[in-house]
């Protein structure tokens, strides 16, 4: 038996086919929209798996490191690491920054690792290439969208960095990437001011009777220099050992240490529920209407394109083609163009997803969703152009 | 029938190319991807290992000069960058009642003087009448034997004797006394000397004036610097070490040093001391460092980056510092196997300045371990090995 539906097609094949694109490209780009939500969370995501921290702890009371500024003093994981459950501490810091290269100004946040022993907390858990920092100042590892080269120098405020090792989704929540330099260097970055700042903060402490009194040599001096530390972090990462609870530790922390310690769900949920959530609810709600339009458009197309054959439709009625048989056709005409948009959708959205400046995750997931939802609404529209082509009058073959 | 068989044919050609081209995006991205990663080898390698810190350029010795007592600077007699050797006059306090003070020890010496003399002039004149006295009293008595004067005149020349005799030692005692007074005034008198001599503030090294820090006029306590000086020749880096890689730290370690004016030179030195005591604060160790010949125009203060060479391991099983990861509190390598990753534990030792550990246990010389990854890998992780990953 002669098959309506693929006779039709190869009649007006360029037709179709050219509809499918069309259709595949809008299709790609509403699975994009759907990528870029996905991407928004991951990055929330990452950023929280990337430190290889179990526990955050933070100045009591505020939401850091992530969503909130947060200041501890750096000998404070003294006290941490000698509680039970707890294998590691590291220091970690955090601050965005414009640094400026090549003449360009790059969004990056700068990290500071300890990096006295390979892998601590808060070090990127793989390169892509070059090698882990191993000098206590001046190297720096990065994140491939920040554009540095391997071995290439790099000035960050005050210091000239080496690029040693680039890594790859390493980014803040906000999807900038990540410089990862010696804590000590991040320290000077975050708390040191500008030699402008320095001198005015210098004569006006001068100006002060209190700290420039005469008779007393040497107290100026003093607290000029006690101002200009650099003694703080944003976060204690700690790793617990295998079978601590990390409800129980970060309790215990709060408790007597007198600090805010966040568990990784507790965490995730700072990040991805509230500091990202009014974004992602924004790419969602785009996302809906983007897919609401999606669904009208194939329903237009595959109706227009039903009606298109209003003569061929009264031929095959007035030969006696069964209903069963033109319905037959024009749903299936539907799915093939529904299967064909997809796939051109998902094609396009693989093909220029990578070049987006923001991370753009396609899970397949989503894919096999859209592939459902596609079909569907192309069956749903083809209905509609079923009642159409059944409501044709056989006379118009004749007629005109 | 010709013409409708090519164009099926276009269009299943077209269609296969499609299905292709969705067979790969879905191959290279989504979780049937397979990660991509470089391999390396353990191998047989020599290590060098060095110790980085930071320093700082010091003088090794500075001296603050002042006075020891409270004052006022009268003059300062040399400026920032002055060479000055030892014994130069710096600056002077000013004198207030000190001359005063030295002419009243002066005069004070000159009468205790004349006090001598008069002393000795009186114990003349009474050795005298003592002479005389007894004279008198020897001749009574020897007219006494004779009969010729009674005996009461005998005992009254008798006492008249002894009381000039008396009269003689108080005389002896008095000149005594107006010596030593003489003495107390001379002491007196060079004291304020030297006291006035400490106002005068003198170099007590060959060297260079680092600092003036007061001026004439201002009022200085005791112990306050009104002139720094240092020893140019005796310049040398305070280096800061991190605690967590300072192993290997010692005496006599050859150095190399990136003064931060000249950042593309390096000068060679070694390591002179090795403090004791670290800071337990920054958590760091420091030492000092010395030039092997003394760079021209180095500034106190300047920062220099040190490289410390430590010896190196001739001969190490070592795999590059990359491969080195982590899996929930285990460091140790992945290693490809099958074409998925496997984790193995490994103990890392030595980690080599150029990003090279050893490995004692746990690999063997040419076993295969994976570098660089795009993804962070798990057990069963498909991975794909590549030459390069960018």
């Amino acid at each position: 038996m002669i098959n309506l539906a693929s006779r039709d097609v190869l009649h007006g094949w360029g037709k179709f086919l050219f509809t499918g694109v069309g259709l595949g490209l809008l299709i790609g780009a509403t699975l994009t929209m759907g990528g870029v939500f996905r991407g928004m969370v991951d990055d929330g995501q990452v950023l929280i798996d990337n430190s290889g921290a179990d526990l955050w702890v933070v100045q009591q009371g505020t939401l850091g490191p992530y969503a909130e500024p947060s200041s501890l003093r750096d000998d404070v994981w003294r006290g941490i690491a000698g509680i039970a459950g707890v294998a590691e501490t590291g220091n970690a810091a955090y601050l965005t920054i414009q640094m400026a290269h090549n003449g360009k100004d790059t969004r990056v946040m700068i990290v500071g690792i300890e990096v006295d022993r390979p892998n601590r907390p808060g070090a990127p858990p793989y390169l892509i290439a070059g090698r882990p920092i191993l000098q206590g100042h001046y190297e720096a590892i990065a994140d491939e969208r920040a554009g540095l080269k391997l071995g290439e120098r790099v000035t960050i405020r005050r210091h000239d960095y080496t690029v040693v090792g680039l890594t790859r989704r390493m980014v803040s929540s906000s999807g900038d990437p990540m410089i990862f330099v010696p804590l000590k260097d991040a320290q000077e970055i975050q708390f040191l001011k500008d030699n402008d700042a320095l001198l005015n903060e210098r004569a006006r402490t001068a100006a002060n009777p209190a700290f420039n009194r005469p008779g007393v040599p040497g107290l100026l001096e003093a607290a000029q220099a006690s101002a200009t530390q650099a003694r703080s972090v944003n976060t204690v990462l700690v790793r617990l050992t295998p079978g601590a609870d990390p409800a129980t530790v970060a309790n215990e922390i709060q408790r007597w240490k007198r600090f805010t310690a966040y568990t990784k769900a507790q965490m995730e949920d700072i990040l991805i529920a509230k500091l990202i959530a009014t974004s992602a609810k924004q790419i969602g709600m785009f996302l809906v209407i983007l897919a609401i339009v999606t669904a009208a458009i194939v329903a237009f197309i595959i109706y227009t394109m039903t009606l298109a054959k209003v003569r061929e439709i009264a031929v095959l009625k007035l030969i006696g083609a069964k209903n069963r048989i033109i319905a037959g056709m024009i749903l299936q005409q539907a799915l093939a163009l529904g299967v064909i948009g997809f796939l051109v959708g998902r094609i396009a959205a693989g093909l220029w997803g990578p070049a987006f400046p923001k991370y753009v995750l396609l899970l397949p997931g989503d894919a096999v969703a859209g592939f459902a939802i596609v079909l569907t609404i192309c069956a749903l529209a083809s209905s509609v152009a079923i009642r159409a082509a059944l409501a044709i009058d056989p006379a118009e073959a004749i007629g005109g | 029938m010709q013409s409708p068989s090519r164009r099926t044919l276009a269009l299943s050609a077209f269609g296969i190319l499609f299905l292709a081209a969705f067979g790969w995006i879905v191959a290279t991205q989504g979780p049937l991807a397979s990660v991509k990663v470089t391999l390396d080898t353990a191998k047989e390698t020599r290590l060098e290992r060095s110790l980085f810190g930071i320093a700082t350029v010091e003088a090794r010795r500075s001296h603050s000069i002042g006075p020891t007592l409270a004052g006022r600077v009268a003059r300062v007699l040399v400026d920032q960058g002055d060479v000055v050797k030892a014994g130069q006059l710096l600056a002077e306090m000013e004198l207030v009642d000190m001359d005063a003070r030295f002419a009243a020890g002066a005069a004070a010496a000159a009468s205790a003087a004349q006090r001598v003399h008069a002393a000795e002039a009186a114990l003349a004149e009474t050795g005298s009448r003592a002479k005389l006295a007894q004279a008198s009293a020897d001749r009574y008595a020897d007219l006494r034997q004779k009969n010729f004067v009674s005996q009461e005149a005998i005992d009254a020349k008798a006492h008249e004797a002894a009381a000039a005799q008396s009269g003689r030692d108080a005389a002896v005692a008095a000149l005594a006394a107006a010596k030593s007074d003489v003495r107390r005034a001379q002491s007196e008198l060079a004291g304020t000397g030297k006291n006035r001599a400490h106002l005068r503030l003198v170099s007590p090294v060959d060297g260079m004036v680092t600092a003036r820090l007061a001026e004439p006029g201002s009022t200085v306590v005791a112990g306050q610097s009104v002139v720094q000086v240092i020893d140019p020749a005796s310049l040398w880096l305070r280096v800061r070490i991190d605690q967590g890689r300072s192993q290997g730290l010692a005496v006599g370690l050859p150095a190399e040093i990136t003064l931060r004016s000249r950042p593309n030179e390096k000068i060679a030195g070694r390591i002179e001391r090795v403090d004791w005591v670290g800071d337990p604060v920054t958590e760091e160790r420091i030492a000092n460092v010395v030039f092997d010949t003394l760079p021209a125009g180095v500034a106190i203060g300047e920062l220099a980056e040190v490289t410390l060479r430590l010896p190196a391991i001739e001969k190490a099983l070592a795999i590059p510092a990359a491969a080195l990861q982590r899996q929930s509190n285990q460091s140790g390598v992945w290693q490809a196997r099958d074409g998925k990753a496997n984790f193995l534990p490994i103990t890392p030792c030595v980690i080599s300045a150029d990003g090279w550990v050893e490995i004692r246990q746990g690999l063997a010389a040419g076993d295969t371990v994976i570098v660089h990854s795009t993804k962070a890998l798990a057990d069963g992780t498909r991975i794909k090995p590549v030459d390069a990953l960018k």
